[in-house]
Protein backbone atom coordinates (compact mmCIF):
# COMPACT_ATOMS: atom_id res chain seq x y z
CA UNK A 1 0.00 0.00 0.00
CA UNK A 2 1.00 3.42 -0.76
CA UNK A 3 1.06 4.59 3.11
CA UNK A 4 2.24 6.50 5.33
CA UNK A 5 5.47 3.84 5.97
CA UNK A 6 6.98 3.79 2.65
CA UNK A 7 9.03 7.51 3.16
CA UNK A 8 12.04 7.09 0.55
CA UNK A 9 12.53 10.62 -1.28
CA UNK A 10 9.69 12.14 1.03
CA UNK A 11 11.16 15.80 1.64
CA UNK A 12 10.40 18.04 4.23
CA UNK A 13 10.47 15.76 7.52
CA UNK A 14 13.11 17.89 8.97
CA UNK A 15 16.81 17.19 10.14
CA UNK A 16 18.11 14.09 11.67
CA UNK A 17 19.78 15.00 14.51
CA UNK A 18 21.20 11.96 16.00
CA UNK A 19 21.57 11.38 19.18
CA UNK A 20 25.68 10.93 20.37
CA UNK A 21 25.86 7.48 19.69
CA UNK A 22 27.92 7.05 23.31
CA UNK A 23 25.30 8.80 25.58
CA UNK A 24 22.26 7.43 23.82
CA UNK A 25 19.72 4.64 25.77
CA UNK A 26 18.57 1.64 24.33
CA UNK A 27 14.92 2.82 25.57
CA UNK A 28 13.80 6.17 26.37
CA UNK A 29 10.88 5.69 28.50
CA UNK A 30 10.12 2.50 30.64
CA UNK A 31 6.86 2.20 28.29
CA UNK A 32 9.09 2.13 25.01
CA UNK A 33 10.63 -1.18 27.17
CA UNK A 34 7.40 -2.70 27.58
CA UNK A 35 6.23 -2.22 24.19
CA UNK A 36 9.21 -3.83 22.73
CA UNK A 37 8.91 -6.90 25.33
CA UNK A 38 5.28 -7.53 24.45
CA UNK A 39 5.64 -6.97 21.15
CA UNK A 40 8.33 -9.72 20.74
CA UNK A 41 6.66 -12.01 23.29
CA UNK A 42 2.94 -11.79 21.03
CA UNK A 43 4.52 -12.50 18.40
CA UNK A 44 5.93 -15.89 19.79
CA UNK A 45 2.41 -17.09 19.88
CA UNK A 46 2.83 -17.81 16.62
CA UNK A 47 -0.77 -16.08 15.38
CA UNK A 48 0.70 -13.87 13.11
CA UNK A 49 4.22 -13.81 10.73
CA UNK A 50 6.08 -10.31 10.33
CA UNK A 51 4.60 -9.07 7.39
CA UNK A 52 1.14 -9.49 8.70
CA UNK A 53 2.95 -7.14 11.97
CA UNK A 54 4.67 -5.11 9.46
CA UNK A 55 0.89 -4.91 7.52
CA UNK A 56 -0.26 -4.41 11.08
CA UNK A 57 1.52 -0.96 11.51
CA UNK A 58 1.58 0.57 8.21
CA UNK A 59 -2.17 0.22 7.42
CA UNK A 60 -2.52 3.40 10.11
CA UNK A 61 -3.88 7.04 8.68
CA UNK A 62 -0.36 8.40 7.29
CA UNK A 63 -0.36 11.22 9.72
CA UNK A 64 -0.54 9.11 12.51
CA UNK A 65 2.23 6.69 11.15
CA UNK A 66 4.88 9.67 10.45
CA UNK A 67 3.91 11.85 13.72
CA UNK A 68 4.06 8.64 16.09
CA UNK A 69 7.29 7.66 17.71
CA UNK A 70 8.50 4.48 16.21
CA UNK A 71 7.34 2.42 19.58
CA UNK A 72 3.60 4.12 19.37
CA UNK A 73 3.49 2.45 15.91
CA UNK A 74 4.41 -0.74 17.49
CA UNK A 75 1.91 0.19 20.09
CA UNK A 76 -0.73 0.46 17.46
CA UNK A 77 0.52 -2.59 15.35
CA UNK A 78 0.45 -5.22 18.15
CA UNK A 79 -3.00 -3.89 19.13
CA UNK A 80 -3.77 -4.77 15.81
CA UNK A 81 -2.41 -8.05 15.60
CA UNK A 82 -4.18 -8.64 18.31
CA UNK A 83 -7.22 -7.53 17.30
CA UNK A 84 -7.16 -9.72 14.33
CA UNK A 85 -6.14 -12.94 15.39
CA UNK A 86 -9.42 -12.90 17.90
CA UNK A 87 -6.88 -12.50 20.86
CA UNK A 88 -8.30 -9.58 22.59
CA UNK A 89 -11.68 -7.62 21.87
CA UNK A 90 -11.52 -3.46 21.18
CA UNK A 91 -13.53 -3.54 24.98
CA UNK A 92 -11.06 -5.10 26.97
CA UNK A 93 -8.32 -2.76 25.15
CA UNK A 94 -10.23 -0.05 26.18
CA UNK A 95 -11.31 -1.14 29.94
CA UNK A 96 -7.54 -2.96 30.44
CA UNK A 97 -9.76 -6.14 32.01
CA UNK A 98 -9.67 -9.07 30.39
CA UNK A 99 -13.25 -10.58 30.15
CA UNK A 100 -12.49 -13.89 29.52
CA UNK A 101 -8.68 -15.65 29.78
CA UNK A 102 -7.24 -16.51 26.25
CA UNK A 103 -6.44 -20.33 25.40
CA UNK A 104 -3.36 -20.17 24.22
CA UNK A 105 -0.15 -20.69 26.11
CA UNK A 106 2.62 -18.47 26.40
CA UNK A 107 6.33 -18.92 26.04
CA UNK A 108 8.21 -18.61 29.35
CA UNK A 109 11.71 -16.52 29.68
CA UNK A 110 13.64 -20.00 28.42
CA UNK A 111 11.62 -20.89 25.33
CA UNK A 112 10.92 -17.33 24.71
CA UNK A 113 15.10 -16.76 24.55
CA UNK A 114 15.22 -19.68 22.38
CA UNK A 115 13.08 -18.75 19.95
CA UNK A 116 14.88 -15.56 19.57
CA UNK A 117 18.39 -17.03 19.32
CA UNK A 118 16.92 -19.34 16.93
CA UNK A 119 15.27 -17.05 14.17
CA UNK A 120 12.87 -18.01 11.75
CA UNK A 121 14.81 -17.83 8.40
CA UNK A 122 13.17 -16.40 5.45
CA UNK A 123 14.38 -18.69 2.84
CA UNK A 124 12.43 -21.28 1.62
CA UNK A 125 13.48 -24.97 -0.19
CA UNK A 126 11.22 -24.26 -3.50
CA UNK A 127 12.11 -25.81 -6.87
CA UNK A 128 12.16 -22.20 -8.21
CA UNK A 129 14.69 -21.05 -11.32
CA UNK A 130 15.47 -17.96 -11.22
CA UNK A 131 14.58 -15.83 -14.32
CA UNK A 132 17.27 -13.25 -14.48
CA UNK A 133 20.90 -13.49 -13.78
CA UNK A 134 23.48 -11.19 -12.06
CA UNK A 135 23.91 -8.33 -15.25
CA UNK A 136 20.66 -8.52 -16.17
CA UNK A 137 18.30 -5.46 -16.86
CA UNK A 138 15.21 -5.24 -15.26
CA UNK A 139 12.60 -2.35 -14.43
CA UNK A 140 10.22 -2.29 -11.41
CA UNK A 141 6.73 -3.08 -12.26
CA UNK A 142 4.25 0.19 -12.00
CA UNK A 143 2.14 -1.36 -9.66
CA UNK A 144 0.04 0.44 -6.86
CA UNK A 145 -1.44 -2.62 -4.89
CA UNK A 146 -3.52 -1.57 -1.99
CA UNK A 147 -2.47 -4.51 0.52
CA UNK A 148 1.17 -5.21 1.51
CA UNK A 149 4.56 -4.85 -0.60
CA UNK A 150 8.08 -4.43 -0.27
CA UNK A 151 8.57 -2.87 -3.42
CA UNK A 152 9.07 0.88 -2.31
CA UNK A 153 7.04 3.86 -4.31
CA UNK A 154 10.36 5.53 -5.23
CA UNK A 155 11.55 2.29 -7.43
CA UNK A 156 8.37 1.61 -9.28
CA UNK A 157 8.79 1.92 -13.20
CA UNK A 158 12.55 2.59 -12.99
CA UNK A 159 15.14 -0.07 -14.39
CA UNK A 160 18.00 -1.24 -12.58
CA UNK A 161 20.56 -4.40 -12.91
CA UNK A 162 20.54 -7.60 -10.94
CA UNK A 163 23.57 -7.59 -9.08
CA UNK A 164 23.43 -10.73 -6.54
CA UNK A 165 20.28 -13.58 -6.40
CA UNK A 166 20.26 -13.86 -2.74
CA UNK A 167 18.21 -16.98 -2.98
CA UNK A 168 14.27 -18.20 -2.60
CA UNK A 169 12.64 -16.02 0.13
CA UNK A 170 9.13 -15.99 0.89
CA UNK A 171 7.07 -13.78 -1.06
CA UNK A 172 5.76 -10.55 1.56
CA UNK A 173 2.39 -9.38 -0.49
CA UNK A 174 1.47 -13.07 -0.05
CA UNK A 175 2.81 -13.78 3.32
CA UNK A 176 1.00 -10.93 4.44
CA UNK A 177 -2.30 -13.48 4.12
CA UNK A 178 -0.61 -16.32 5.70
CA UNK A 179 0.02 -17.91 2.42
CA UNK A 180 3.96 -19.08 2.18
CA UNK A 181 4.97 -18.68 -1.40
CA UNK A 182 8.91 -18.93 -2.62
CA UNK A 183 9.90 -16.74 -5.01
CA UNK A 184 13.47 -15.34 -6.47
CA UNK A 185 14.88 -12.72 -4.43
CA UNK A 186 17.54 -10.13 -6.26
CA UNK A 187 19.49 -7.58 -5.07
CA UNK A 188 19.00 -4.94 -7.81
CA UNK A 189 20.98 -1.87 -8.20
CA UNK A 190 19.32 1.38 -9.34
CA UNK A 191 22.05 4.48 -10.57
CA UNK A 192 21.02 7.31 -8.58
CA UNK A 193 20.17 9.60 -11.66
CA UNK A 194 17.67 6.72 -12.50
CA UNK A 195 15.86 7.10 -9.40
CA UNK A 196 15.97 10.91 -8.50
CA UNK A 197 16.90 12.76 -12.20
CA UNK A 198 19.21 15.87 -12.19
CA UNK A 199 19.53 16.55 -8.64
CA UNK A 200 20.81 13.17 -7.71
CA UNK A 201 23.89 12.93 -5.34
CA UNK A 202 26.46 12.10 -8.52
CA UNK A 203 28.13 9.07 -8.02
CA UNK A 204 26.30 6.88 -5.78
CA UNK A 205 23.53 4.25 -6.30
CA UNK A 206 20.83 2.90 -4.29
CA UNK A 207 20.41 -1.31 -3.88
CA UNK A 208 16.99 -2.74 -3.27
CA UNK A 209 16.31 -5.92 -2.32
CA UNK A 210 13.28 -6.96 -4.89
CA UNK A 211 11.50 -10.37 -5.11
CA UNK A 212 11.28 -11.68 -8.99
CA UNK A 213 7.06 -10.83 -9.20
CA UNK A 214 7.94 -6.99 -8.94
CA UNK A 215 10.35 -7.18 -12.09
CA UNK A 216 10.17 -7.23 -16.18
CA UNK A 217 12.60 -7.76 -18.21
CA UNK A 218 14.13 -4.66 -19.39
CA UNK B 1 -5.62 2.04 36.89
CA UNK B 2 -3.60 0.83 40.27
CA UNK B 3 -0.99 2.94 41.67
CA UNK B 4 2.41 2.87 41.22
CA UNK B 5 3.94 3.47 44.80
CA UNK B 6 7.40 4.08 42.78
CA UNK B 7 6.48 7.52 41.60
CA UNK B 8 6.48 9.52 44.23
CA UNK B 9 9.00 11.37 43.22
CA UNK B 10 7.96 12.02 39.63
CA UNK B 11 6.56 15.67 39.63
CA UNK B 12 4.74 15.06 36.20
CA UNK B 13 1.75 12.32 36.14
CA UNK B 14 2.03 9.06 33.39
CA UNK B 15 1.47 10.40 30.16
CA UNK B 16 -1.28 8.76 27.98
CA UNK B 17 0.99 6.58 25.72
CA UNK B 18 2.63 5.11 29.12
CA UNK B 19 -1.12 4.65 30.75
CA UNK B 20 -1.81 3.14 27.44
CA UNK B 21 0.97 0.63 27.43
CA UNK B 22 0.51 -0.22 30.95
CA UNK B 23 -3.02 -0.96 30.25
CA UNK B 24 -2.56 -3.56 27.95
CA UNK B 25 0.40 -4.64 29.39
CA UNK B 26 -1.69 -5.67 32.16
CA UNK B 27 -4.72 -6.97 29.76
CA UNK B 28 -1.89 -9.18 28.31
CA UNK B 29 -0.84 -10.75 31.71
CA UNK B 30 -3.98 -11.15 33.31
CA UNK B 31 -5.13 -13.12 29.59
CA UNK B 32 -2.28 -15.59 30.04
CA UNK B 33 -1.15 -14.03 26.83
CA UNK B 34 2.40 -12.80 27.80
CA UNK B 35 4.30 -14.70 30.71
CA UNK B 36 6.03 -11.54 33.12
CA UNK B 37 9.02 -13.54 33.19
CA UNK B 38 9.56 -13.88 29.65
CA UNK B 39 8.84 -9.83 29.17
CA UNK B 40 11.80 -9.42 31.25
CA UNK B 41 13.88 -11.76 29.81
CA UNK B 42 13.28 -10.49 26.25
CA UNK B 43 14.22 -6.92 27.79
CA UNK B 44 17.41 -8.33 29.33
CA UNK B 45 18.78 -9.86 26.11
CA UNK B 46 18.29 -7.14 23.72
CA UNK B 47 19.51 -4.06 26.51
CA UNK B 48 22.46 -5.61 27.98
CA UNK B 49 23.54 -8.61 25.99
CA UNK B 50 23.09 -8.24 22.11
CA UNK B 51 24.70 -4.45 20.82
CA UNK B 52 27.15 -3.41 18.64
CA UNK B 53 29.95 -4.87 20.68
CA UNK B 54 29.31 -7.81 18.57
CA UNK B 55 29.47 -5.85 15.31
CA UNK B 56 33.26 -4.36 16.70
CA UNK B 57 34.25 -8.34 17.44
CA UNK B 58 33.53 -8.96 13.89
CA UNK B 59 35.55 -6.16 12.31
CA UNK B 60 37.73 -6.18 14.32
CA UNK B 61 38.96 -9.84 13.69
CA UNK B 62 38.20 -9.08 10.03
CA UNK B 63 40.86 -6.07 9.78
CA UNK B 64 43.14 -8.55 11.26
CA UNK B 65 42.90 -12.01 9.34
CA UNK B 66 42.56 -11.65 5.71
CA UNK B 67 41.46 -15.27 5.46
CA UNK B 68 38.68 -14.28 8.29
CA UNK B 69 37.76 -10.99 6.09
CA UNK B 70 37.43 -13.33 2.50
CA UNK B 71 35.11 -16.22 4.47
CA UNK B 72 32.94 -12.83 5.78
CA UNK B 73 32.49 -11.66 2.44
CA UNK B 74 31.51 -14.79 0.96
CA UNK B 75 29.81 -16.74 3.67
CA UNK B 76 28.39 -13.94 6.62
CA UNK B 77 26.23 -16.16 8.24
CA UNK B 78 28.70 -18.84 8.86
CA UNK B 79 31.66 -16.39 9.77
CA UNK B 80 29.68 -14.35 12.22
CA UNK B 81 28.03 -17.30 13.42
CA UNK B 82 31.73 -18.67 14.41
CA UNK B 83 31.22 -16.12 17.51
CA UNK B 84 27.67 -17.35 17.97
CA UNK B 85 26.34 -14.26 17.14
CA UNK B 86 22.78 -15.77 15.43
CA UNK B 87 19.36 -15.10 15.73
CA UNK B 88 16.38 -13.26 15.09
CA UNK B 89 16.55 -10.30 12.15
CA UNK B 90 20.21 -11.62 11.37
CA UNK B 91 19.42 -14.93 9.87
CA UNK B 92 20.08 -13.93 6.40
CA UNK B 93 23.37 -11.35 6.62
CA UNK B 94 25.08 -9.59 3.73
CA UNK B 95 28.20 -7.67 4.54
CA UNK B 96 29.62 -4.81 2.39
CA UNK B 97 33.42 -3.37 2.88
CA UNK B 98 34.01 0.41 2.47
CA UNK B 99 36.70 0.82 0.02
CA UNK B 100 38.65 4.07 -0.71
CA UNK B 101 36.69 4.37 -3.60
CA UNK B 102 33.09 3.04 -2.10
CA UNK B 103 30.98 3.96 0.99
CA UNK B 104 28.54 1.78 2.05
CA UNK B 105 25.13 3.15 4.00
CA UNK B 106 22.12 1.11 5.05
CA UNK B 107 18.74 2.15 5.32
CA UNK B 108 15.30 0.72 5.34
CA UNK B 109 13.10 3.06 3.75
CA UNK B 110 9.94 0.88 4.62
CA UNK B 111 10.54 0.06 8.60
CA UNK B 112 13.20 -0.78 10.50
CA UNK B 113 15.28 -3.51 9.17
CA UNK B 114 18.18 -3.81 10.79
CA UNK B 115 20.98 -6.53 11.90
CA UNK B 116 19.80 -7.08 15.74
CA UNK B 117 22.38 -9.84 15.58
CA UNK B 118 25.62 -8.03 15.10
CA UNK B 119 24.31 -4.55 16.01
CA UNK B 120 21.43 -5.21 18.55
CA UNK B 121 18.18 -2.43 18.00
CA UNK B 122 18.53 0.15 16.00
CA UNK B 123 19.02 3.79 17.20
CA UNK B 124 15.80 6.13 17.61
CA UNK B 125 17.61 8.36 14.44
CA UNK B 126 17.42 5.10 11.90
CA UNK B 127 14.13 4.42 12.20
CA UNK B 128 12.96 8.11 11.88
CA UNK B 129 11.11 9.76 9.01
CA UNK B 130 14.22 11.87 8.41
CA UNK B 131 16.72 9.21 7.97
CA UNK B 132 14.45 7.13 6.44
CA UNK B 133 13.10 9.42 3.46
CA UNK B 134 16.98 11.23 2.77
CA UNK B 135 19.17 8.26 3.25
CA UNK B 136 18.25 7.10 -0.28
CA UNK B 137 17.75 10.30 -2.52
CA UNK B 138 20.50 11.94 -0.98
CA UNK B 139 23.02 10.29 0.99
CA UNK B 140 26.01 12.75 0.85
CA UNK B 141 23.53 15.25 2.50
CA UNK B 142 22.81 12.51 5.18
CA UNK B 143 25.98 11.68 5.62
CA UNK B 144 26.93 15.65 5.90
CA UNK B 145 24.53 15.71 9.32
CA UNK B 146 27.05 13.01 10.72
CA UNK B 147 29.69 15.29 10.13
CA UNK B 148 31.15 12.42 7.81
CA UNK B 149 32.38 14.22 4.04
CA UNK B 150 33.76 11.83 1.19
CA UNK B 151 35.85 13.29 -2.03
CA UNK B 152 33.36 13.37 -4.91
CA UNK B 153 35.49 10.62 -6.32
CA UNK B 154 33.91 8.24 -3.90
CA UNK B 155 31.16 6.71 -4.94
CA UNK B 156 28.37 6.21 -2.67
CA UNK B 157 26.29 2.76 -2.30
CA UNK B 158 23.07 2.87 0.05
CA UNK B 159 21.32 -0.56 0.85
CA UNK B 160 17.42 -0.30 1.67
CA UNK B 161 16.92 -3.67 3.52
CA UNK B 162 13.36 -3.96 1.65
CA UNK B 163 13.74 -7.67 2.36
CA UNK B 164 14.97 -10.18 5.21
CA UNK B 165 18.47 -9.45 3.93
CA UNK B 166 20.55 -7.76 7.01
CA UNK B 167 23.48 -5.71 6.17
CA UNK B 168 26.86 -5.26 8.23
CA UNK B 169 28.81 -2.40 6.74
CA UNK B 170 32.87 -3.32 7.32
CA UNK B 171 34.57 0.66 7.30
CA UNK B 172 37.87 0.77 6.18
CA UNK B 173 39.96 0.27 8.80
CA UNK B 174 42.00 3.77 9.92
CA UNK B 175 45.86 4.64 9.21
CA UNK B 176 48.35 4.72 11.87
CA UNK B 177 46.74 1.17 13.35
CA UNK B 178 49.85 -1.02 12.11
CA UNK B 179 50.24 -3.65 14.39
CA UNK B 180 47.66 -3.17 16.64
CA UNK B 181 45.25 -6.37 17.52
CA UNK B 182 41.85 -6.91 17.54
CA UNK B 183 40.85 -5.67 20.96
CA UNK B 184 42.68 -2.45 20.47
CA UNK B 185 41.54 -1.94 16.84
CA UNK B 186 37.46 -2.61 18.67
CA UNK B 187 37.56 1.05 20.67
CA UNK B 188 38.00 2.84 16.87
CA UNK B 189 34.78 1.16 15.91
CA UNK B 190 31.63 2.37 16.08
CA UNK B 191 28.22 1.71 15.78
CA UNK B 192 27.74 4.62 13.38
CA UNK B 193 30.51 3.13 10.95
CA UNK B 194 28.93 -0.20 10.63
CA UNK B 195 25.56 1.34 9.25
CA UNK B 196 28.01 3.43 7.09
CA UNK B 197 26.72 7.05 8.53
CA UNK B 198 30.57 7.33 9.87
CA UNK B 199 33.92 6.34 9.60
CA UNK B 200 35.73 4.19 11.70
CA UNK B 201 37.48 7.00 14.30
CA UNK B 202 41.23 7.88 14.04
CA UNK B 203 43.91 6.71 16.43
CA UNK B 204 43.76 10.16 17.40
CA UNK B 205 40.16 10.47 17.73
CA UNK B 206 40.27 7.97 21.07
CA UNK B 207 43.17 9.15 22.44
CA UNK B 208 42.01 12.73 22.32
CA UNK B 209 38.64 11.40 24.21
CA UNK B 210 40.87 9.41 26.82
CA UNK B 211 42.86 12.58 27.86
Amino acid sequence: MNGGHDLGGMHGLGPINPEKETEEAIFHEDWERKVFAFTVATGLLGEWNIDESRHARERQHPVDYIRNSYYENWLTGTENCLLDAGLVTEREIASGKADCAAAVTPPGPEQALNAVKAGGPADVDAPVTPAFKPGDRVRIKNFHPAGHTRAPRYTRGHVGKIVRIHGIHIFPDTHKDGVTEGVPLYSVRFEAAELWGPDATRGSAVHVDMWEPYLDKA
Amino acid sequence: MPHDGHDHDHTEPPSDIALRVKSLESLLIEKGLVDPATLDALVDRYEHRVGPQNGKKVVARAWTDPKYRDWLLIEPNAAIGDFGFKGRQGEHMVVVENEPKVHNIVVCTLCSCYPWTVLGLPPVWYKSAPYRSRAVSDPRGVLAEFGTTLANDVEIRVWDSTSEMRYLVVPERPAGTDGWDAPRLEKLITRNSMIGVEKAKSPDEIEEAAE
